[in-house]
């Protein structure tokens, strides 16, 4: 008999199906990774396996755990159930553990709910396990609060807490999506080394994930099981034109794109940048030191680095968002005032953005028509109306969005088609450079690839250059020219996008790109080269910042910061990147 | 303005405030009309006649009160005066308050700090003694009233807007206006006004049944509307008196007021669903 049976799961809200004739089974210590894009009801059929649906959910079919039925149990039955054979793993540590709870307490409490340890046992059973999950100084986590810990902590803390309970069955939606990928790929090989003869249903968007992790896979689409089977077979050979659409849509970072070639003339440069905040209490917070970077016309430079590592205040300096502190920024040899207030119109129409939630970045109130339309009306306040709404609509055409979207607001577009109408926004104007904060981070695997077609299809009609930001080295490779790597607010590694997938000479672009999983089973990728987590920026270690997590630290490298030096028209800080360059 | 004719739109579909709406209007018609129309004025005192229950003959429909005067006249000019507090107190809590919120909010830093002290410190004020203190410097008035309850009221709209602008400033639609190149006033206008409408109509339909308490409250410990002029509240203050001989002086008024107040709050409701743009399908 199965561990888990879910047979003909259908669930509905009003007349709204979001499951359909669901069924699949999950075997004792096997592990199963469920795929589907947003609102493909993967985590509805987590939550209806645990019991956890709100009362406005109709459901019908059933979901069997070890023979007990999980529909029409009561809520005594279920809880006696979810003590003892099923745990779950959420996507936000932060919101999953109580804030005025000590993690000691928190875990405590679940040992003395599932079993009649005494205070010191239980103690002590928390302990051993948050040295299990890799807290190595478990006597402090113990004491500590939930917000004193890193994310990668937490995530740690809530694996810690759901196997307490010694599950059959170990649920985790999502239990990666909120962290950088150097520990996304920790808490990966954490779950695959601890779970013991637990059982994994792993849900997640990211079919890298499940490439490297899974035995099995089930893949969802509006509710509906489309495929399953074993993850390599699936992967070899989809038969569900969903699957294909999938895996095809994944972002390959071992596989190089061709991309138009470049123009010779410089369209901006950064010079030595610096931008500093003042952090009461802390001082001066450096979110980029020195950083200095040339885009050409037509060309894509993809900035990388996890959360931070001052990529989001470098885009923001250069727009002229938050103050430089040292440097300049010049565009076509001209430099640009600090503030965005006192630089010229024109200069302002050149440079566009383009941000992380395309919905928070388009005003509630207005209509798609006039969010698209401002710009031109600032620009160019002498067009008439029709040439204007004319102009609207091209914009919207060359996006993908015909005229019914004119009169939408912004709560009636699914992601991607909000992130179109903002790069509408910012295309109308005929920038020069356009500037993608996280701009694909948000989306599903399809639409992103939809807008990163249509990014590259207007830059070789128009020669637009991308300052492309984002923490996922996996759509980097299908999008830009070169990749500038930052760690802690200092430019690591910079240099061509080939030949950084093939040849990274800095320890930390290449355990970066261990790190990013592999849409493959065979290439599989995923791997966690690095421990622990970035170091916080108020307080970067002294000498080459990176020294703490490296591998390869030499006495050197704890008290000299490395210059930029120039490799094979590489340019990395590195002091043995002469050494250190390994092909793979 | 296709963004006020949206929200009228779908106002008008609204049941809520059809009915709220209409009721008000209507009281505050017959309020205006009845004493006019009505045979009784609201001095008029007959000391043969006091404490009568409420009867159609002599047209006396909500009775006398304990001097003989006609209940309806005086209930009728008691909503006159009660909607006019509450009109004229929130109008100027309003202007004040969005007007000083928003330029702390778009200030921010040291204005900000500076101007959200000095509100502080009115709130630390106790309003009573506030009242009193008036009372004593400038004699009982009409006109003190509107200003005490004005003064009180317009913080806590000041704090809401300063507030929402604060936020509104930080999202990422104001950033890409002004990388759009918007002006700094076409961003308050275009951007950040239209999203507090909806928050401070909501809250204004608050503040009207706040301050026909505190009038109420007023002229109940003696303080607000002075006779022969009178208000729901004093009506109800009288009530209290007569309230085992003549339960009607109380409930008349009393009730009265309950409608008033209901339908605002009702209101209140119906219009932060108009004015979330989600709502629209």
């Amino acid at each position: 008999m199965s561990l888990l049976a879910v047979e003909r799961l259908n669930i509905r809200y009003g007349d709204r199906a979001v499951v359909s004739d669901l069924s699949f089974a999950v075997e004792a210590g096997e592990s199963v990774g469920l795929v589907g894009e947003s609102g493909s009801g993967k985590t509805q059929t987590a939550l209806a396996v645990l019991g956890l649906l709100p009362g406005s959910a109709a459901t019908s079919g059933s979901i069997r755990i070890g023979g007990a039925d999980i529909l029409g149990a009561s809520e005594k039955v279920l809880n006696e159930i979810r003590a003892r054979r099923i745990a779950m793993v959420f996507q936000d540590p932060m919101q999953a553990l109580n804030p005025y709870l000590r993690v000691g307490q928190a875990l405590s409490r679940v040992v003395s709910a599932h079993t009649t340890a005494n205070d010191a046992e239980a103690r002590q059973r928390v302990l051993d396990m948050l040295r299990r999950v890799g807290l190595a100084d478990a006597e402090r986590q113990y004491r500590a609060y939930p917000h004193q810990l890193s994310g990668g902590m937490r995530q740690r803390v809530m694996i810690a807490s759901a196997l307490l309970v010694e599950p059959e069955l170990l649920i985790a939606d999502e239990p990666t999506t909120a962290l950088d990928v150097t520990v996304q790929a920790q808490i990966l090989e954490l779950l695959e080394d601890v779970r013991d003869d637990t059982a994994l249903l792993l849900i997640t968007h990211d079919l890298g994930i499940v490439a490297g992790r899974c035995e099995r896979m089930l893949v969802l689409e509006h509710g509906r099981l489309v495929e399953q089977g074993r993850t390599t077979s699936v992967f070899s050979g989809a038969k569900h034109a969903h699957t294909q659409a999938l895996i095809a849509a994944a972002p390959r970072p071992d596989r190089g794109v061709l991309l138009a070639p470049v123009a010779a003339d410089k369209v901006l440069e950064i010079r030595n940048a610096e931008v500093s905040y003042f952090e009461r209490g802390h001082g001066r917070l450096r979110a980029v030191q020195a950083l200095s970077l040339a885009l050409q016309a037509g060309e894509t430079v993809a900035v990388v680095g996890e959360s931070g590592s001052g990529k989001s205040s470098l885009v923001r300096a250069a727009l002229g968002l938050v103050p430089l502190q040292a440097g300049q920024v010049i565009y076509c040899g001209e430099p640009l005032a600090a503030a965005l207030q006192q630089r010229s119109t024109r200069l302002r129409r050149d440079l566009q953005l383009v941000f992380q939630d395309p919905v928070g970045s388009l005003n509630p109130q207005m209509q798609v028509r006039s969010i698209v339309a401002e710009p031109l009306r600032v620009h160019a306040p002498e067009l008439s109306r029709a040439e204007r709404s004319r102009r609207v609509v091209a914009i919207l055409d060359k996006v993908g969005l015909d005229e019914s979207y004119l009169k939408r607001h912004p709560h009636q577009l699914s992601g991607g088609e909000a992130q179109r109408v903002a790069i509408a926004r910012a295309l109308i104007l005929q920038p020069r450079v356009l500037f993608c904060d996280e701009a694909v981070a948000s989306l599903d695997g399809s639409v992103r690839k939809q807008i990163l077609e249509l990014l590259r299809r207007v830059q070789q009609e128009t020669g637009l250059a991308i300052l492309f930001i984002t923490h996922d080295l996996a759509v980097v490779r299908a999008i830009s020219h070169r990749v500038l790597v930052m760690y802690l607010g200092r430019l690591v590694e910079l240099s061509g996008s080939e030949a950084l997938f093939t040849r990274a000479r800095h320890p930390y672009t290449q355990a970066l790109l261990q790190a990013v999983p592999v849409p493959d089973p065979i290439a599989a990728g995923g791997h966690a080269s690095l421990s622990g987590e970035t170091p916080s920026i108020l307080s970067p270690p002294g000498g080459c910042a990176f020294h703490p997590r490296c591998a390869h630290a030499r006495n050197i490298c704890t008290t000299t910061r490395p210059s930029l030096r120039e490799i094979d028209g590489v340019t990395v800080a590195c002091h043995r990147a002469d050494e250190l360059l390994q092909p793979h | 303005m296709s963004a006020l004719g949206r929200f009228w739109r779908r106002a008008r579909r609204s049941r809520s405030i059809l009915y709220c709406g209409g009721m008000l209007t209507g009281l505050v018609v017959v309020a205006l009309l009845g004493p006019v129309l009505s045979p009784h004025n609201y001095l008029q005192t007959d000391f043969d006649n006091i404490l009568r229950a409420p009867s159609l003959v002599g047209g006396h429909v909500f009775g006398r009160d304990d001097l003989g005067r006609d209940l309806f006249v005086r209930s009728m000019l008691g909503i006159q005066v009660t909607m006019l507090v509450a009109i004229v107190a929130s109008t100027v809590s309003l202007i004040i308050g969005v007007v000083y919120g928003a330029i702390a909010g778009l200030a921010g830093g040291r204005v900000d700090a500076v101007m959200m002290r000095f509100v502080d410190t009115l709130y630390a004020l106790p309003f009573i003694f506030f009242v009193i203190l008036l009372m004593v410097a400038f004699e009982r008035n009409f006109i003190l009233i509107f200003v005490a309850i004005g003064a009180v009221n317009w913080l806590d709209m000041a704090r809401i807007v300063r507030g929402q602008t604060l936020s509104l400033r930080e999202r990422e639609f104001v950033q890409a206006a002004a990388l759009g190149g918007v002006s700094f006033a076409g961003i308050i206008l275009r951007h950040i006004a239209p999203n507090l409408i909806g928050v401070v109509t909501v809250y204004l339909t608050l503040t009207i049944p706040q301050a026909i308490l505190v009038e109420s409250f007023l002229s109940f410990l003696g303080l607000g509307i002075q006779e022969p002029q009178t208000s729901l509240g004093t009506l109800v203050d009288a009530g209290v008196n007569h309230m085992e001989n003549a339960a009607w002086m109380l409930l008349i008024p009393a009730a009265l007021l309950a409608l008033i107040l209901l339908c605002f709050n009702f209101l209140g409701d119906a219009l932060r669903d108009v004015f979330d743009v989600r709502q629209a399908r």
